[in-house]
Order: C-alpha cells, then sequence, then structure tokens
C-alpha cells in the first residue's frame, strides 16, 4: 500500500485544495494516469501517478484544503502492509540512512566533472527525514519543474512567470532557457544579449490561445541586425548632436531641378539626394568624422580618403545597409538613380557582399514616415551617422516675423573614442551651412 | 607583421630587449654553448658574450637566487628553467623570496625577475617531466604569471613581463614552439592580468591558455566550421592576475562555459575559473560549467597511455555538446578517437 501525499508543486506552495479526483476507488492506475487535479497558489494543476496499482481510498474529497506532505489517497500496489506500520519515507524502501552513493574512482578520463549530472542520487542512499519530492531527480526528461537553471530562475522572477507550466527539457528534468520560449515573447537571441533588467516581458498567465505570443523565426538577416547593432550599442561610446537646417531655398531649388530633369526624362531627384551628397561635401572638409576606430589594442584610427556613404533602406526583409562609393564624386542625378537601384536590389534580396560592405558613414532618412527627428546606432566599423528627419514648414522667425519655413532637422550619432563633441558640431554647421545655401550642392566642382 | 614560430618569437623578443636595455641579462642551464635545450637562445652568447648569457651549473635553487639577488640590486635577470618540472628545485626561492621580498620588506627592494620556462608533455619524458605545474605559482601571491598561445602573445607577454618589476613566471609550451603566426613588428607590451577573446560567440565559452588555448581556437573553427557553432574563446593569457571580469562578462553572454587545462582537475586552474563564474555570473548560467583536464595519473611513458591521458580535441568537443546538450541544444556526438 502507498500513500499518496499532497505534492509540492511549486517553490511558494504551502498548502493545496483538491480540485477534482481523476480516478476513484477500485480504478487501476498506470504511470502517468492523471490522479487528481490539485489547485495551488498560482495555478490548478494534474498530478500523475508515480506508481501502479488499483487506488484503494481517497483520504481528502474535493474542495478540501490540506498542507504538502498530507496523505491524500492510498494506492494498493500489491503488498498488503499497512500504510501505518511503514515510514514515512515507505515508497523509497529502507528508512535507515545509507551510506553516501560511493564516489567514482579517478575516471581514466576525467573529462567532465558534473557528477550529480550523470550520476543522481538513487532513492536508497536518502535519509528517511528529507522530504522525498524534493530529492528525486526524475530520470525521464519531461521534467516536473522543480529544478530550473540559475538563468531560468533569474528570468522566472524579472519576467513573473510561472514555472510550474514549464516541463523541463534538460539533465533530470531540469529547466533551461530553451524551454521558456514559449513564455518568453521576446525573440531568443535579443533576450540572450541583454543582461540589465528591464520591463516584463510576459503577459501574463495565458488564459486565452488567441492571445497568447507567438513565436515567430528569426531570419538571418535580423539575426545579423541583432548582432552588429548590439556589439555597436554596447562597445562604442555614442553621442548624439543634432541640428535643425532651413530648407526652404533648397526645396524651392529641388523644384525647379525636378521641373528641368522632367522636360529632359531625367529621374527626379529627392530631398535624401541632396542631404546624401551634401554629407559627402561636409565628410570631405572634416575627413575626421569618415574615419574608423580599429581596436583597444591598435595605436591607429583609420581616417578614410575615399566617401563611401551607407544608406539605410527598410527593405522588405530587414534593415540593409547598400553602400554608394565616392558619393562625393557623384551628381545629384547620379547619387539619385543609384540609391534608387540599391533600393531595389535590396528588396529583392539582391544585394550583392560588396554592394553591403565598405562603408565609411551612413545616412539614415525617417523623414518620408513623417518623423521630426531620431537617433541612430552606428553601423561599425564606421565612426557615424546621420539620422535625418522629415523637411517640414514650421513656424520660423525671419527678421523680426514669423513666417512658414521648410526645416529640417538631423542628429549625428559620434563615437566618442575618436570624434569629440566640437568636431561633431563643426561637421554639422558645415552640412547646416550646405544645405541653406544648396547651389554649393549641386555645384559642379573641378 | 612578420611570420614567425613561437621560438623565433621568443628568441627575437629576448635579444631587442638585450638590445635596449642593457641590464637585462639571462641565465640558465646550457643556454649559452649549447644554445638552449629548445634553441630560443641561439645565437645570443655569440652576439652578447658571457657577461650577458650565463651558463649555470645544473643548481635551480642556486640560480634562481643569484638571479633574485641580482634583481633586487636593479639588474632584469630573465632565467631559463628548462623545463618547468625543475622548478621544484628552486620552489623555496621562487615562492618564499622572489614573491614574498616587496612586501615582506616594505617595499625596499623589487625583484623584476622574469623566470621562463616551457611547461608540457607529449614527448615521452614520463612523469617527472611531462608535468603542468604553473599552477603551484599561479597560487601564490607577489608572482606574475603568464602563457602564451600565440607566436604574437610570446612576444607582447615577454616584453611585458621583462619590463615588470616583479617576478613574472613566463611559460612557455614544448607543443607549441614550431607553431607559426602573425608577429607585430612594433615592440608594444602585453597588459599582464588582461585575457583576450580569441574568438567572439554567443553560444558557450570556451577557456583555456597556452597549448589550451590553441586547441580551444582550433577546435572552435573547426565546430563552427562542421556544426555552425558560435563558440567564445578567451585565451586567459595571464593566470595570475586572473583577468576576472573578462571572464564574467562572456558568460553572461553565453549561459554556458566549458575550461580547459592540461593539468590535472583537481583543485586546478580549472576549478578557479569555475568558482569566478559562479561568483559573478551564477544567476546567467544555464548549466553547470564542465571542466576538461587531464587523467589524473602521474603521466605515463608508454606512448599510447600519454596520448590517453592527455586532453585531446575529442575530449574538448564532448564537453562541448555535453554541455550545449544541457541547454537544449541537439546535436550528434563525436566518437572518441585516440590514436
Amino acid at each position: 500500500m502507498i500513500e499518496i501525499k499532497m505534492p509540492r508543486l511549486s517553490d511558494t506552495m504551502e498548502e493545496g485544495a483538491i480540485a477534482s479526483w481523476h480516478k476513484h476507488p477500485g480504478d487501476r492506475v498506470e504511470i502517468g494516469d492523471v490522479l487528481v487535479e490539485i489547485e495551488t497558489d498560482k495555478a490548478t494543476m494534474d498530478y500523475e501517478a508515480y506508481e501502479a496499482g488499483t487506488l484503494s481510498e481517497i483520504l481528502v474529497t474535493e474542495g478540501a484544503t490540506v498542507t504538502i506532505g498530507t496523505p491524500i489517497a492510498l494506492l494498493d500496489n500489491g503488498e498488503s502492509e499497512s500504510p501505518a506500520a511503514k515510514t514515512p519515507a515507505a515508497s523509497a524502501g529502507t528508512a535507515a540512512p545509507a551510506p553516501a552513493a560511493a564516489v567514482p574512482a579517478d575516471a581514466p578520463k576525467p573529462v567532465t566533472t558534473s557528477v550529480a549530472e550523470t550520476a543522481p542520487p538513487v532513492a536508497a542512499t536518502i535519509p528517511a527525514h528529507v522530504p522525498l519530492d524534493r530529492l528525486r531527480e526524475p530520470a525521464h526528461s519531461g521534467g516536473d519543474g522543480r529544478f530550473a537553471s540559475p538563468l531560468v530562475r533569474r528570468l522566472a522572477r524579472e519576467h513573473n512567470l510561472d514555472l510550474t507550466r514549464v516541463k523541463g527539457s534538460g539533465p533530470g528534468g531540469r529547466i533551461i532557457r530553451a524551454d521558456l520560449n514559449g513564455l518568453l515573447a521576446e525573440a531568443p537571441a535579443a533576450a540572450l544579449h541583454r543582461s540589465a533588467p528591464r520591463a516584463p516581458v510576459s503577459t501574463g498567465p495565458i488564459v486565452d490561445e488567441k492571445r497568447a505570443s507567438q513565436e515567430m523565426t528569426i531570419s538571418k538577416v535580423r539575426r545579423v541586425i541583432a548582432r552588429r547593432l548590439s556589439e555597436s550599442s554596447r562597445t562604442i561610446p555614442h553621442f548624439y548632436v543634432t541640428s535643425v537646417a532651413d530648407a526652404h531655398v533648397l526645396m524651392q531649388m529641388r523644384a525647379d531641378l525636378n521641373e528641368q530633369a522632367d522636360a529632359k526624362g531625367l529621374a527626379k531627384v529627392s530631398v535624401n539626394d541632396l542631404i546624401i551628397r551634401a554629407t559627402a561635401l561636409a565628410l570631405r572638409e572634416h575627413p575626421d568624422v569618415n574615419s574608423s576606430y580599429v581596436s583597444d589594442e591598435s595605436n591607429v584610427t583609420l581616417v578614410h580618403n575615399r566617401i563611401n556613404i551607407g544608406v539605410a533602406v527598410a527593405s522588405k526583409h530587414g534593415l540593409v545597409v547598400p553602400v554608394i562609393f565616392d558619393a562625393d564624386l557623384k551628381t545629384v542625378n547620379e547619387l539619385g538613380v543609384e540609391a534608387k537601384a540599391l533600393a531595389e536590389l535590396a528588396n529583392g534580396k539582391g544585394l550583392s557582399l560588396e554592394q553591403m560592405s565598405g562603408g565609411t558613414f551612413t545616412v539614415s532618412n525617417l523623414g518620408m514616415f513623417g518623423v521630426e527627428e531620431f537617433t541612430a546606432i552606428i553601423n561599425p566599423p564606421e565612426g557615424a551617422i546621420l539620422a535625418v528627419g522629415a523637411t517640414t514648414l514650421e513656424p520660423t522667425v525671419w527678421g523680426d516675423v514669423v513666417v512658414p519655413r521648410y526645416r529640417v532637422r538631423f542628429t549625428l550619432s559620434a563615437d566618442h573614442r575618436i570624434i569629440d563633441g566640437a568636431l561633431a558640431a563643426q561637421f554639422l554647421r558645415t552640412l547646416t551651412g550646405l544645405i541653406e545655401h544648396p547651389w554649393r550642392i549641386v555645384a559642379v566642382e573641378d | 607583421m612578420t611570420i614567425k614560430t613561437y621560438r623565433q618569437a621568443l628568441h627575437d623578443t629576448l635579444r631587442s630587449e638585450m638590445l635596449r636595455d642593457e641590464d637585462v641579462f639571462l641565465m640558465g642551464e646550457e643556454i649559452g654553448v649549447f644554445e638552449g635545450s629548445y634553441k630560443i637562445t641561439a645565437g645570443l652568447l655569440a652576439e652578447f658574450g658571457d657577461k650577458r648569457v650565463r651558463d649555470t651549473p645544473i643548481a635551480e635553487e642556486g640560480f634562481t637566487g643569484a638571479a633574485i639577488g641580482a634583481a633586487m640590486l636593479g639588474l632584469r635577470p630573465v632565467v631559463e628553467i628548462m623545463t618547468i618540472n625543475f622548478s621544484l628545485l628552486a620552489l623555496d626561492q621562487i615562492v618564499n623570496h622572489a614573491a614574498k621580498i616587496y612586501g615582506m620588506f616594505g617595499g625596499q627592494a623589487k625583484v623584476p625577475l622574469v623566470i621562463r620556462t616551457p611547461g608540457g608533455g607529449g614527448q615521452q619524458l614520463g612523469a617527472t617531466h611531462s608535468q603542468n605545474i604553473e599552477l603551484y605559482y599561479a597560487f601564490v601571491p607577489g608572482m606574475k604569471v603568464v602563457a602564451p598561445s600565440t607566436p604574437a602573445d610570446a612576444k607582447a607577454l615577454l616584453l611585458a613581463a621583462i619590463r615588470d618589476d616583479d617576478p613574472v613566471l613566463f611559460l612557455e609550451n614544448l607543443a607549441l614552439y614550431n607553431t607559426k603566426g602573425d608577429v607585430p613588428d612594433h615592440d608594444t607590451p602585453a597588459e599582464i592580468g588582461r585575457a583576450k577573446i580569441t574568438r567572439e560567440g554567443h553560444d558557450l565559452t570556451l577557456i583555456g591558455y597556452s597549448r589550451m588555448a590553441y586547441i580551444a581556437s582550433n577546435v572552435a573553427d573547426a565546430l563552427a566550421e562542421s556544426e555552425g557553432l558560435d563558440i567564445e574563446v578567451i585565451d586567459l593569457m595571464s593566470l595570475r592576475p586572473l583577468d576576472r571580469e573578462t571572464l564574467i562578462t562572456s558568460v553572461k553572454k553565453t549561459h554556458a562555459a566549458v575550461v580547459l587545462e592540461d593539468d590535472w582537475l583537481t583543485y586546478g586552474i580549472g576549478a578557479e575559473i569555475a568558482a569566478t563564474i559562479s561568483d559573478g555570473a551564477f544567476d546567467y548560467l544555464d548549466a553547470p560549467v564542465r571542466r576538461v583536464a587531464m587523467a589524473e595519473v602521474p603521466m605515463p611513458y608508454s606512448k599510447v597511455l600519454e596520448s590517453a591521458a592527455f586532453p585531446t580535441n575529442d575530449d574538448v568537443i564532448n564537453a562541448i555538446f555535453q554541455t550545449l546538450e544541457a541547454v537544449g541544444r541537439r546535436l550528434k556526438k563525436v566518437g572518441q578517437s585516440h590514436d
């Protein structure tokens, strides 16, 4: 006869209520059959039989609450002995404390160390006074949630996860990080890269499957973005400088240019084309912004003579940054045609590796979405990135009056290891000057 | 950059430091006329004369003690102990004198001494000549212990060791002497006490030093190729001071670690690293830290047994796979293949 006791189903559980009995006196019970549903402080859970036999008596009726360890039923496994005659650890066999399991002698190849991992304690060696259910490590891989890796416990704390609902797939049924994928709504790669505590991503216990978080496979592109940007954000000391330029003349000029372009059947010029060219010219004037930090071990930084501007493109497949090489040597029309061709290639996944590497500076423009201003993360190994907002009509003080003028805001994110605030400010002043005197942008030089 | 062997990098660095600073001189058994058991000092007696390249009697305690005295008086001796096994004869001089004089006498004398010595095995030299006992020195406050695994690091760490004002045990390795690599032409010393991430990755942190750092890089590269694994490799470079920060930061990222060592497992350097990770990254571990080490036997002479006692690439791969499986990766097992 085996006594079935109220199990501990969560770390905080002290007592449990019988929600409903699935087996009744006289029923045959196999290992793994659900015996009873138990309501804990967290959830209602199925409790399965660890031993086979016939349910002979129910000791706690449905609705009643008892503390952990209280016998709730008797299971007849063929041994006629009365339960009262047995020790509390009846199911473990002898109650006498057995000597510790012999530690394996030095193996000829002592490759690994986790003795407990490969040889879990066996029931016979456990002294009777230790509650059995705290020590038993199920040999099967579908664990009961009692063991969790330190990482899992931390994540559970931070995200308020209920580990009693998680099946452990690690050694001995340990709950490992991989078992939380369904509970953590966030992409695993991103979660692994974070170290600081953050707002809980769990949306709480799942009550309605339709409203549950969904697992989405991470694409290769997304993984590369995640890795590169976390590394950039983690290792590069970013600082941000924002300027605003009056773009009124630039807008008029663009209208004129496009009128001519239309007449000649040429492609239209966008504000972004003008800004890319202006950026290239400003970089030529401030070559130290067009530079790369090499490494902490290096004695040198790289100042680039070529001005290769990466253009951030929100393609269908994710963020890509194709590069316009020697942007300072190309006309606004050429830049426009090339930028458009690269964006089309990006959407078709047709960009070659060469077209996506070799950049010395990046321009990211969210103006087309009406964004006023934003900051961007540097695209390593570049030293800086320009985030360009929308060109919009704003009330502007012009002389003594307030008039509507086109204005554009842009923010330079710079690597402070090689670029100082004053240099960033000088660069932005040059860029502002070019935008406010836009004929200098399109003037063809020798 | 010039491609050199580890041996050549050591030789060239000794020579350039002797040219740079006339206080630098060499002592050791058979380093002059015989040009060193492993030829690190080849040609130096002819170039610098016997005042700066001293052949000594076979008496480690004596010449190590003499070097400590010379260092206290301002010279910069670089002692070669033929293999680390023989350093046991000088243990008292190193542990009780070199390591303690600066602190015990209130900083009145520094001991800018370098003891160069190779560890290793695998050459059928028997139990007494095949040990890796750098741990004995890494255990002692007052000592610095560095262990390069590449020709470039051999140069940078030897520069740092010679220019350091504390006694430094400079661990070489018999199996690395003929390995080749790019060596910078400029003389930039390494920072003693700084580990190096030689390969960035996210799946697991693989930690080693000396020969095991070399094996770690090879295994990580091979598994990247064959299994697509993304393993981060850390070369400790310095055993004391130990760069705990780099280890902890890495494990916080990867959530799992395997430590490799060529010495015995029990009470070893791997144990110190595992404890460091447990202290600093406990809440980030998804699996227990595993160690790979030598069999706990005096090194056998028989080639077959010697190979079996040493940790192999397969042992490393198995430990990596076990650890990755414990965090839910499903991988195929490689067989044990010792030849």
